[in-house]
Formats: C-alpha cells, structure tokens, sequence
C-alpha cells in the first residue's frame, strides 16, 4: 500500500498520523470541516460562516459525480460533432460545483427549474446517464421520450422542471412551483436557476416582486459565468452585481466554483426561504465551452483568460486536491476512478445509439390531455391523420 | 417621409409581371450593376444602404454589433460608430419598446429580434403600442420609422424554439405591416420599403435562406413595393400562394405537377398584411383552383384569412374547395420536423392539385412519400 503524497499547494489541514491507516476509498462519513475560498459577501442579510460541514463519503462522491458530469459533457462534445447530437447543445462543464454543491444542500422534495444548460443538474437530480445521451439524441428512451432533445430535460419524481428554451421565462415559473410548495406546507422550496444574461428580462423582476409580496419559498440563483451568450456582462447590465439586483430581496454572493461553498449557500437559502421568503444567490461561476455548440467560445474571451480560470479555480482540481490533502484516496485511485467514469459514459452512449428513434405516431401524442379528442389534419385538411390522444 | 422615398429612391424596379419567368427575374434597367448575393449579404447590404441615406436611422438588437448571429449586421456598427449600431440587453420587450419611442421622436429604428420564437415577450409592445400608437392619439403621434426584423421559419434542426413561424399573430392586428420576402433581391427591396414605409413593418427573414439562396442583387438603392404580390410562375390550372421559404418548396411541386400535365401559376404574395387580395383574386378567376400553403401550423394560420377572402370574391368561379397544404397542429417538433414540415409530395397529393378534366389525379400516398 503506497503512501499517499500529499499536496503541496493545499493549505487545508493534513493528518500525518493517520497516514499509516489511510483507508482505500472510503464511505464511512467522518465528517469533516472545509473551508470556503472565499467569504460570502452578503446583501440584506448576514452571511454564513465559511466553514461547511462536510464528511469523507461527501468529498469523494463530489468528486466522482463532478468528474462524471465533465466527461458527460465532453462526451456530448464530441457527439455533437458527429452529428449525432443534433440541434442545440449547452454545455455546462466548469460550471458542476454549482449543480453538486446545491444537491448536497438539498432533497429530491426541493424543486430546481432551470434555463437550457441543464444536463448536469438533470444528472444531479438522479437521472441516468442513458437517459442524458437518448434525450441528446432523440431517442424513445430519454428523459422527455425523445422529443424535447438537450434543452428540454424533466425528471418530475425528483422535482425537476426542466429545462426551458425561452430566456428567463422559468423564473416566474419556478416562483410559481414555490408558490405551490407553500400552500402545500411541504417545508419544501424552489430554487430557479438564470444566467447573468438573462437577469435582464423584465420578467424576473416581476416575479421577484410576486415572491417578495407573498413570502414565497423561491430561490433565484444567478449563474454569473460572466457572458450572456457572446455579450459580456459588462455590456449589458449597468449593475453586473446580480445578487443586489433583488433591491429589498437579500441576496448572497457565492463562489460558484467552490462546491463547498455553493453547498452553504443554498442550505443557507433554504433556511431563509422557509421563514422569510425569497433569496437571491449570485454564483460566480464560468463555462469552459462556447454558449452553444455553434459557438467556439473564443472570438468575445481569450483563450488565456479561459485556460487561467481552469487552472486557478477548476472545481474538480479542487475537489480533487482536497481529497489528496485529506488522504481519502492516492492520484492513483482517483485515475482508476476517471477511468471508470469514462468507461461508465462510453457504455451509456453505446446503449442509447441502439435506441431506436421515437414512432412517427409520437408527432401527435401529448400536444393536449389525453383522450381530449381533438384532430389534427393531414395535409389538406380533407383528412383527419390522428385523434389527439 | 413621402420626401425623403423621392429624394432618395433613385429606381424602382416594377415587380415580376415577368412572363412565366422564374425566381431570378429580369432588372428594369440594362446599366445597374448586380452581385451574386446570399439572403444575409442582401439584407446587410440595404442596412447599409439605409443607414447611409438617413442619418437618423439606428439599428439595435442583440448582438448586433459584431454583424449578429446570422451576419446581417456586418459591418454596420464599424461604418456608422456605435452611436447609430448598438447592441442592447437581454430583453426582447424593453427593445421593442425602446424602438417604439426611439420612432415616435421621428427617427428610423430598425429593431432586430434575434429569434422569431423569442418576439412573444414584445408581443404587447407591437400589438398595443406600436399597432395603435397613431390611431388612439388622433395622428399626433406614431412610431411608423419602426421595423422589427427576425428570422423566422424551420432550418432543418431548430426544435421549439429556433424555427417558429409567427406571421399569422400578426396579420391579426390591423395598423402594422407583415412583409416577407421570398429571396436576397426581394429581401433587399423589401427591407429598403419597409425602413422607409411611414407605418410599422415586422419583416420577417426566413433563415433557411440566409446561406442557401444566392441570387444576383442589384447593387444600387431599391424598394419594391408593398402590398403587391407577384406572379412568379404563370400557369392556368391552378394557382398557388405562398411566402418565404415555402415558395421554393411548391416550385418544385409545380415543376412534379408540370410533368403531369398540370399548369401551376405561383403567386408570392410578398406583404401579408395588408395583402394584395386583387392578384391572387384576379389568378383564381382564371385558374378555378387555390392552393395555400405555409409552415405554420394549419389552424388559424394566414392561409386561413386568404381561403376565405377568395371564398368571398371568388365563389362562382371555384372548381374546388380551397386546399391549405400547411404545418401540423402540433408544436414545432425536434425529430419529427420531417413529418411535420408541409414538403412538395404533401403539396403534389393534396386534392386540390387533382383536375377531373385532364384525368389525372395524385394520390394521397401518406407518409411514406414525404421525402
């Protein structure tokens, strides 16, 4: 059994001792304390400590789900490019401590609802990775039965509500749900996800208004990843301080890079939520790819700026080099682990490329309740081609 | 306004009563130079042509500054500095309404709307604001310098939300103009017409044809009017009407039915609202048949409005019902596009292209032909 090498550049606590007895990768839940990298800088309201609980099974699995939410999203990559991804792609790599952090945080009761980069956190929830690649490729099989492709991802028995195509509209959306929620006094909340471009629409400030007047249990996070598609925030807002934006809603501004730190946030969220009503999160987060696929990502970024950020604050680094600190696991094992997660997502895509495409029939089914009855025409009206089911 | 069409329209070119010519139709006047164009270069080339002969025109959108998403925009914000090109935020509403009042002061605002799927958060603005901004206030007031401009229509992979067809909302709302042009030498004409028209025009671009039509352009200043639809293709069978990119779609179901001894006469109709109800009128009295078609879906779409004005005026004449070969009543699908899209074979084997006379008639040969 090798000795573990410890990082040189963490400053987080090692424990020499127990170096002796470093158990192989472990699911026991020693908890641990971690540092957040940053203090949280607070609007209206007093921030959380920078000190999260933690424990060793929670490291390891951040690791592991993040590293698989990466090669997910490269494998998409290359997919696309083979053409078989069609249509839209999103990708969210550099982006996963935002998804994790809030999972950790939260149950499957608590809904997410999210704009079109949703892949990781449809991952997150609990869907599979079979799912993920037939949705991506409009298979039977997927996640929305092949029919709402990368944007459109849902998972109702985890409280996922997608996975939506029009720009800031699942704010009012997700206000509603937490609407819903508090009615229902499920001690549950909603957390509804929008990028720094579309902080912009009139919409949001109307459902912030909304929450705010009726104590709503919603959660507007912000992932700030510094671009609205091509325009830099900058640009198009006079206040990129997104997180002051809510006016008299508080708000907290996150690292979203730092699982640990996103982790305390949204528990701290939740909290407030259930008792004071709504909470802006700003994270501070960035996305290696281009806004989509059609984009290469360069021509409004440098490469140097893109290639600094993932060398200063990538979050599987750091996951990875607190877990290296914290002896829980050698380079060797987190390689095999890599490994592994490829091997995962390589069988995943195999499966869903036998997937056969959904039926022709599907064109019609769902546009309304079933059983509603109502046709749809053929070509020219003189024949009906499907009842509505 | 009406100074600035005849101080700067230096040539008009006299729409297509071309005989049975095709889509590239002959210039009016031998010595205008053309270019082999695409649809986003003609479309760049009258923004440029605009914003040089009035000095108080402005376009603004999404990323309109580095030449927009689809390039229409190249060039623009380098050649007339960022005072007059500018990008704005986020937020399809507050631009259009922005437009509105930039209008009001007198000024031409060219608005672009990146998607048309994403025009529905501006949808009052138009519909409440622009449509009615002249007529509630007596004609003190009107944003008529105002055009909205957005890519609309399928592109072969845009699911939901990139390949929408909204004409039909706003032909509903009397007091703005609905243009489309059918290629980059009507895109140019049409645009010139429509930044310069003293009313409010949506033009809408079908983005299928940004990169895959290519056309000779002329290169000089032109408008081609309004509300005028033109006979592309002369026949006197049947008559068929549509706009944009469809109308490549039935030419080539003309061309099949030719072969079958069917005479098609193809009408663009160029500016749905308002329409021009004497062409397509005067067609179907000659012809008997009218066959619509269009890539939205079939319920309440425009080609309902048409079907029943030609119902009115042209009852007696009919040999056959009116035949709409359109979009399903279904939301624009993601794998399904195929199935849904109006294509030739759907437009070959609707009834209405069946003449009794000639003895001939198509089949509805279902799903299987589509393609």
């Amino acid at each position: 059994m090798a000795l573990s090498r410890l990082s040189s550049r963490s400053n987080i606590i090692s424990r020499p001792l127990s170096a002796a007895f470093r158990r192989s990768i472990s699911t026991d839940t020693t908890p641990i304390t971690i540092e957040t990298s940053l203090p949280f800088t607070a609007h209206l309201c007093d921030p959380p400590s920078r000190s999260v609980e933690s424990s060793t099974q929670e490291l390891l699995s951040f690791f592991r789900t993040m590293a698989l939410m990466r090669r997910m999203e490269i494998a998409a990559d290359s997919l696309y490019k083979a053409k078989l991804i069609r249509g839209f792609c999103h990708l969210y790599d550099g982006q996963e401590a935002v998804a994790i952090g809030m999972e950790a945080a939260i149950t499957k009761k608590d809904a997410i609802i999210t704009a079109y980069r949703d892949h990781c956190i449809f991952l997150g929830r609990g869907g599979s990775l079979y799912e993920v690649f037939a949705e991506l490729m409009g298979r039977q099989d997927g996640c929305s039965r092949g029919k709402g492709g990368s944007m459109h991802f849902y998972k109702k028995d985890s409280s996922f509500y997608g996975g939506h195509g029009i720009v800031g509209a699942q704010v009012p959306l997700g206000c509603g749900i937490a609407f819903a929620q508090k009615y229902s006094k499920e001690e549950a909340v909603t957390f509804a996800m929008y990028g720094d471009g579309a902080a912009n629409q009139g919409q949001l400030f109307e459902a912030l208004n909304i929450s705010a007047l009726w104590d709503l249990p919603s959660i507007l996070v912000c992932e700030n990843n510094h671009y609205g598609m091509g325009t830099a925030e900058w640009r198009a807002a006079k206040s990129p301080s997104y997180y002051k934006r809510g006016d008299y809603v508080p708000g907290l501004k996150v690292d979203g890079m730092d699982a640990f730190a996103v982790k305390q946030a949204c528990k701290f969220a939740k909290e407030h939520a259930l008792k004071n009503g709504p909470i802006i999160l700003e994270m501070d987060t960035y996305r290696y790819h281009g806004h989509s696929m059609s984009d290469p990502g360069s021509t409004y970024r440098t490469r140097d700026e893109i290639s600094g950020v993932r060398q200063e604050r990538d979050p599987i680094e750091r996951i990875k080099k607190l877990v290296l600190s914290h002896d829980l696991a050698t380079e060797k094992e987190l390689k095999d682990m890599e490994k592994e997660i490829r091997k995962e997502v390589d069988d995943a895509i195999a499966k869903a490329k036998d997937c056969p495409m959904p039926e022709p029939s599907e064109l019609f089914t769902n546009v309304y309740v079933k059983g509603f009855g109502t046709e749809s025409f053929g070509a020219d009206r003189k024949e009906v081609k499907a009842a509505l089911p | 306004m009406a100074s600035l069409l005849g101080r700067f329209c230096r040539k008009l070119v006299v729409p297509g009563s071309a005989h049975g010519s095709r889509m590239t139709s002959t210039t009016a006047c031998g010595s205008e130079t053309v270019k082999s164009l695409n649809l986003y270069s003609a479309i760049n080339q009258a923004l440029h042509i605009a914003l040089e002969t009035d000095p108080r025109s402005y376009v603004f959108g999404e990323d309109v500054g580095f030449g927009g998403v689809f390039r229409c925009t190249t060039g623009l914000a380098e050649r007339f500095g960022k005072n007059r090109v500018f990008n704005t935020p986020l937020c399809e509403q507050g631009i259009v309404g922005f437009g509105i009042g930039l209008a009001a002061m007198g000024n031409r605002a060219v608005v672009e709307i990146q998607f048309a799927d994403y025009i529905y958060p501006a949808f009052d603005q138009i519909v409440n604001e622009a449509a009615k901004f002249r007529y509630r206030s007596g004609n003190q007031f009107n944003c008529g310098g105002l055009t909205i401009r957005a890519p609309y229509g399928a592109v072969g992979h845009g699911g939901h939300y990139h390949s929408q067809s909204p004409e039909a909302f706003f032909c509903h709302v009397p007091g703005i103009k609905v243009v489309i042009p059918r290629s980059p030498r009507e895109a140019k004409g049409l645009l010139l017409s429509s930044i310069r028209d003293p009313n409010p025009v949506v033009f809408f671009e079908p983005k299928w044809l940004y990169r895959q039509a290519v056309e000779e352009v002329p290169e000089h200043d032109y408008m081609i009017p309004l509300s005028q639809a033109e006979v592309i293709r002369e026949g006197s069978d049947i008559t068929l009407v549509g706009w944009g990119a469809q109308l490549t779609v039935m030419e080539q179901a003309c061309l099949d039915a030719e072969k079958e001894g069917i005479s098609c006469e193809l009408i663009d109709l160029k500016t749905l609202l308002p329409w021009d109800k004497e062409t397509v009128e005067a067609s179907v009295k000659k012809t008997g048949r009218l066959l619509i078609s269009h890539e939205a879906p079939i319920t309440g779409g425009f080609g309902a409005e048409i079907s029943a004005t030609i119902l009115e005026r042209c009852f007696l004449k009919l040999e056959a019902p009116v035949s709409r070969v359109c979009g399903l009543d279904t939301p624009f699908p993601l794998v399904f596009e195929p199935f849904y899209m109006p294509t030739k074979n759907k437009a070959s084997s609707s009834s209405s292209l069946s003449s009794p006379s000639k003895n001939t008639h198509f089949l509805i040969h279902g799903f299987s032909r589509l393609l």
